[in-house]
């Protein structure tokens, strides 16, 4: 019997391999993204993360997506990568 | 490639066709009128006897130029095609070839045989043999020892159903069922964005388990979820237990056999459950959405594996729902809702539609929560015996939306947190209000089910609108 032939039914795509940056060892004169994805009460949390954060001497920058339920825009995500050095995603409810 | 003919006359035969036999010695006639003929045969390279032939061993002239009758005869001119006639037609082949007296012994009319270049036996071979190189995706070569359905598992490419190997043959037979082409861009598949190519849809009906002729409703239910309207994303990231639902209508639900009646939603009917199925496995395989991955739902629920009907048209009292969607009447289309698993309404008891409009009320108002408004929409399926109610008191859809919605107009105080001792609600504002419990157009009316049972279904949907997803309609093109 000759071996069966199949379709390949997926994308064919790779993964791109990124390397994590460094983790920095204080966030002092960093700037920190807070990005609320809008869920119920995400903003209680991001709030203290921003006190706590600014009481460790970095600058904290606020975003918002406009919708939970789609990804965020690519020029949100454009924004917050060229106006700060490490990012925060509040995750839900 | 497809082969060059010569000019002049070109004759494609077969010995075991016995029109075929019966114009052999015409050939010779033919030939020594001066007439440049050319005569390919498809299975005896020493017939036909009366003059010398060319052996069309792997068939590539036959398929090339889509030969279905032997013996067919062709005008060559200028390298292309002018002209045809198949089988065996005295006047025809007299005027065809100039030659008044051809076969002037021989009967007015004979049918011909079928080329072997579509025999059943051979077709799905020669495909792959002269259109495989129209397929683009990578091979997957498995072991011959290798049980194909469990390395389609172990490569999780399925559903946790076996899936039916895709292999080229099936493939496609299975483009037969479109006049795209292979790799034209239906959509950008979530989660990963994707492209998506009628190859790639092809494949994945394939294992599907569908037919060619549902391929266009696949195409056309991937190009609706696809979308920013719809949000097919959103739709697979959420932690509700809702997937794409498909609702399709038209003439060509019958043609391709879909179930719109006993047992509508369940098991039992090929074109139902492939093509919702088909849709899934191509977000599934392409897309990369996969459960406990992106697809993040808490309870999921059976229709994730396929969910789609076809609407009983001809037994709805209130027109269809792909009319009320801006559909033209007789035309093939598709409806997808973000939707979760049907529930039942029973009401045994009402014969007017008054009373049976009170207990659809009822019942929808319970959707997701009986204190949530306003977030979801909802499809009612009624059903051939209530749907009854209705046409004997002449309510048409309009009619009966109306008195839904007028009847899921909410008191606040039903609504706001701690009523009912319930911590869910609205904020106490909203006390002295009344809230709607659908926003306008958020009930959807469609009739399918048996003939038999007082019982209508609701499917609850998900986060509507800009913040979620729309319900889509989209004509189904071939």
């Amino acid at each position: 019997m000759s071996a069966p032939i199949l379709l390949d039914p997926t994308n064919e795509s790779r993964p791109a391999q990124r390397e994590q940056l460094t983790r920095p060892a204080s966030v002092k004169g960093l700037t920190v993204g807070l990005l609320d994805i809008v869920k119920a009460r995400g903003d209680v949390y991001l709030n203290r993360l921003e006190e706590l954060f600014v009481a460790e001497g970095a600058k904290v920058l606020r975003f918002r997506k406009p919708t939970f339920t789609k990804p965020a825009p690519p020029d949100l995500r454009h924004e917050i990568s060229i106006q700060c050095n490490v990012v925060i995603e509040a995750l839900a409810d | 490639m497809k082969p060059q003919l010569p000019d002049g006359l070109v004759a494609i035969v077969k010995r075991e066709c016995a029109t075929c036999v019966m114009v052999d010695p015409l050939f010779a006639n033919i030939a020594a009128s001066g007439t440049p003929l050319t005569v390919y045969t498809q299975d005896d390279p020493t017939f036909p006897a009366s003059v010398s032939a060319i052996h069309d061993a792997d068939l590539s002239v036959s398929w090339h130029y889509d030969i279905e009758t032997v013996p067919t005869l062709l005008r060559i001119e200028n390298g292309e095609e002018a002209d045809r006639t198949f089988g065996w037609s005295k006047e025809a082949w007299q005027k065809f070839t100039g030659i008044t007296d051809l076969g002037a012994d021989l009967p007015v009319m004979r049918p011909g045989c079928g080329s072997l270049s579509v025999d059943p036996n051979l077709e799905d071979e020669l495909r792959v043999r002269f259109t495989s190189s129209t397929l683009h995706s990578r091979h997957v070569e498995l072991a011959s020892a290798e049980d194909e359905f469990e390395s389609m598992f172990t490569r999780g490419w399925t559903d946790g159903l076996p899936v039916i190997p895709p292999t080229p043959e099936r493939v496609l037979r299975m483009l037969t069922g479109t006049t795209r082409s292979p790799q034209d861009i239906v959509a950008i598949a979530p989660p990963n964005l994707v492209e998506l190519t009628i190859e790639k849809i092809a494949i994945n009906a394939v294992m599907a388990g569908a037919l060619p002729e549902y391929l266009p409703w696949i195409i056309t239910a991937l190009e609706a979820v696809c979308n920013d309207e719809f949000n097919m994303h959103g739709v697979l990231a959420t932690t509700m237990p809702v997937g794409p639902v498909i609702i399709c209508n038209g003439p060509g639900t019958k043609a391709i056999g879909m179930n719109s009646g006993v047992n509508v939603f369940g098991q039992g009917n090929r074109a139902n459950l492939t093509i919702g199925r088909a849709v899934q496995l191509t977000i599934r395989n392409v897309g990369g959405g996969k459960p406990g991955e992106v697809d993040r739902a808490t309870h999921g629920n059976p229709g994730k594996l396929s969910f789609c009907f076809a609407e009983d048209e001809a037994g709805s009292p209130f027109g269809t729902l792909a009319q009320e969607r801006g559909i033209a009447p007789q035309q093939n289309a598709v409806t997808v809702f973000a939707g979760e698993g049907p529930r039942c309404v029973v009401d045994q008891a009402a014969r007017t539609p008054e009373q049976l409009t009170n207990s659809f009320a009822a019942c929808l108002r319970a959707t997701h929560h009986p204190k949530s408004v306003l977030s979801f929409d909802a499809i009612l399926v009624v059903s051939p015996d209530h749907s009854r109610v209705y046409a004997e008191a002449g309510w048409d859809r309009e009619k009966i939306l109306s008195e839904l919605y007028a009847r899921l107009n909410i008191p606040g105080t039903e609504l706001v947190k701690g009523a009912h001792d319930m911590a869910e609600g609205l904020p106490a504002k909203f006390a002295d209000r009344t809230v709607p419990k659908f926003k306008a157009g958020g009930i959807l009316l469609a009739h399918a089910g048996g003939g038999a049972g007082l019982f209508s279904s609701i499917i609850g949907g998900w986060a509507n609108g800009a913040m979620g997803s729309t319900p889509v309609t989209r004509p189904v093109i071939s």
